[in-house]
């Protein structure tokens, strides 16, 4: 597996934070920020692992999910979500979509990385 | 109305509770059995030393029998001891209860009001916190910067021999962020602060409608005035008014009164009086007198001081049987929370609209005179194919009429099933807790 990582998140602040920790992790990271061509920025960039943020202006980040998981070249690729709701409505609407890890906000640095690391597999 | 004229059906009941015969009794107090016989059918009123001779003999408080309890009142507390689902409430003697103690049975009547009341607050706050857009919207803002914030400030506390440029760019990040955070926070508990704030926000619209509409006696003089249409009025009054809060409540209220006054330039009210002192309150004569149609009379009516066209009630509904508008009537009991009963002439209309219905009707349960009930529907809106209803089912309610009405037997209709004694009942939607007619 190769080592690039496309954060899609709106919050720049966020998407500066995860991209230092990543890239001192070893990672190549891209990052996008906005729903509505999320699935165009996946097939741009080719990455090996997608973090997804749910409440992105443009497109829900279930509906990308679902749209990268119908893609013939993308729907086996790992997702980890991102939000800031922890209901169980909503982990349960994410695994329905296809998700392959899911993180509630606020989280830590190391929760990221642990997550990125154990989704890349051994 | 529930005063003296039915004081002989209670005679009946304590005689019959009591186990005394007619004759018995009337010989013990000096009359007639025959005469105690129209007597105890409403057929002479009662009332003075003999009263006081009956009571003494059954051996009940002559209020029991002079005042007997207010219909209201005793549905009242059949719907409190409906609703706590209580088992070894002593229904069978709920209008002794009311009779006996009506000011204990008022206070638990409140009681139970003001705890529905309570419990819908309940329920409306609940469903605020978890529908709220803006609440969702403010804690979604803060927690996206509180992971901003909590991110950045391990990078700079874990990392170790961070660039100078990359310091300076986290430090001002944090800086952003934090600011931001501030403004979240104090803009949640702004919102917090002012959210439930008074109770127009938990009271529905047609609740606060209802209060106001109340507080005026249905009826409005400064939308009487028989010059031009003048929409100012209704405007005018809506400003002086403290009663409604909520801007649906005010809509709702906009739009009662602009169709009062519109009904008061086609009826005004001088000669409306005039016709109901010759001919009586027979709202067909009275909308045919005027070359209105039926519901618009109905209104009329509905809002004319009780000195000009006595005690009346008035339900509305629309398609879908939800009361719109509920003008209160002392023998006739409607709630709101617990359902209506599809008997009702009210709900008739809807089936064949335009069709009047005049029915004298009683809701059942002891101690309730009949009422007449004048009900149409009208459509309100053009008819098109497939279309839904659009339908305002109206019932106006008049004490029972003297005369040729009589000939009609009262037709027995409910009040709301759960509180309703009728046994042979086809609409009946669920059990009822009374156990009389079982």
């Amino acid at each position: 597996m190769g080592n690039t990582v496309l954060l899609i998140e709106d919050e720049p602040n966020i998407i500066e934070a995860i991209s230092f920790i990543l890239a001192r992790d070893g990672w190549q990271v891209k990052t996008h920020s906005n729903g509505h061509d999320a699935i165009r920025a996946v097939r741009e960039h080719d990455p090996d692992l997608i973090i997804l943020d749910v409440m992105l202006p443009g497109k829900s980040g279930y509906e990308i999910l679902e749209q990268i998981r119908a893609d013939p070249d993308y729907g086996e690729i790992s997702v980890l979500m991102l939000t800031a709701r922890g209901q169980v409505k909503d982990r349960e609407m994410a695994e329905r979509a296809g998700v392959s890890r899911y993180m509630t906000k606020p989280f830590s640095n190391a929760d990221v990385l642990h997550a990125v690391r154990a989704l890349a597999g051994p | 109305m529930t005063g003296s004229s039915i004081a002989g059906s209670r005679i009946r009941d304590r005689r019959q509770l009591a186990g005394i015969r007619q004759t018995d009794l009337a010989r013990e107090v000096g009359i007639s059995a025959s005469y105690l016989n129209l007597i105890e059918h409403n057929r002479r009123r009662i009332g003075g030393k003999l009263l006081l001779r009956i009571a003494g003999v059954l051996d009940v408080d002559p209020s029991v029998i002079s005042e007997g309890a207010e219909a209201t009142l005793v549905a009242g507390l059949r719907e409190a001891a409906g609703d706590q689902e209580s088992r070894g409430v002593e229904l069978d003697s709920v209008e002794e209860f009311a009779g006996r103690f009506p000011g204990w049975a008022q206070l638990l009547t409140d009681t139970h009001r003001r705890n529905v009341e309570l419990e819908r607050s309940v329920e409306s706050l609940t469903d605020r916190l978890a529908h709220d857009p803006h609440l969702a919207e403010s804690l979604h803002e803060v927690l996206s910067v509180v992971t901003a914030i909590r991110s950045t400030a391990s990078i700079l506390a874990d990392t170790r021999s961070l660039e100078a440029e990359w310091q300076a760019r986290f430090h001002r990040n944090i800086n952003e962020d934090s600011q931001r955070l501030a403004e979240g926070a104090e803009s949640l508990v702004r919102y917090l602060d002012a959210a439930p704030g008074t109770e127009a926000d938990i009271k529905s619209p047609q609740d606060e409608v209802d209060a106001f509409l109340d507080a005026h006696g249905y009826h409005f003089p400064s939308l009487e005035a028989p010059d031009d249409k003048d929409e100012d009025r209704v405007d005018q009054l809506l400003a002086k008014d403290r009663l409604l809060k909520s801007a649906p409540a005010l809509k709702i209220a906009h739009d009662i009164l602009n169709r009062y006054q519109a009904d008061a330039g086609r009826v005004p009210l001088k000669p409306l009086i005039s016709a109901i002192a010759v001919s009586g309150v027979d709202p067909a004569e009275l909308a045919m007198h005027f070359g209105v149609d039926l519901p618009c009379m109905l209104r009329r009516l509905a809002m004319l001081p009780s000195e000009a066209a006595g005690p009346t009630g008035l339900l509305v509904c629309d398609a879908s049987g939800t009361l719109i508008m509920h003008k209160p009537f002392d023998d006739f009991a409607v709630s709101r929370m617990a359902g209506a009963c599809p008997a009702w002439p009210l709900f008739r209309a809807l089936a064949q609209p335009q069709i009047p219905f005049c029915l004298r009707i009683r809701q059942a349960g002891r101690a309730v005179e009949p009422v007449t009930a004048v009900a149409v529907a009208e459509p309100v809106a053009a008819a098109r194919y497939n279309s839904a209803p659009i339908l305002r089912s109206y019932m106006l309610l008049m004490p029972d009429r003297q005369g040729h009405d009589r000939a009609q037997e009262p037709e027995e209709v409910g009040t709301s099933c759960r509180i309703c004694p009728r046994g042979d009942c086809a609409a009946r939607r669920e059990p009822s807790i009374t156990q009389d007619g079982f």
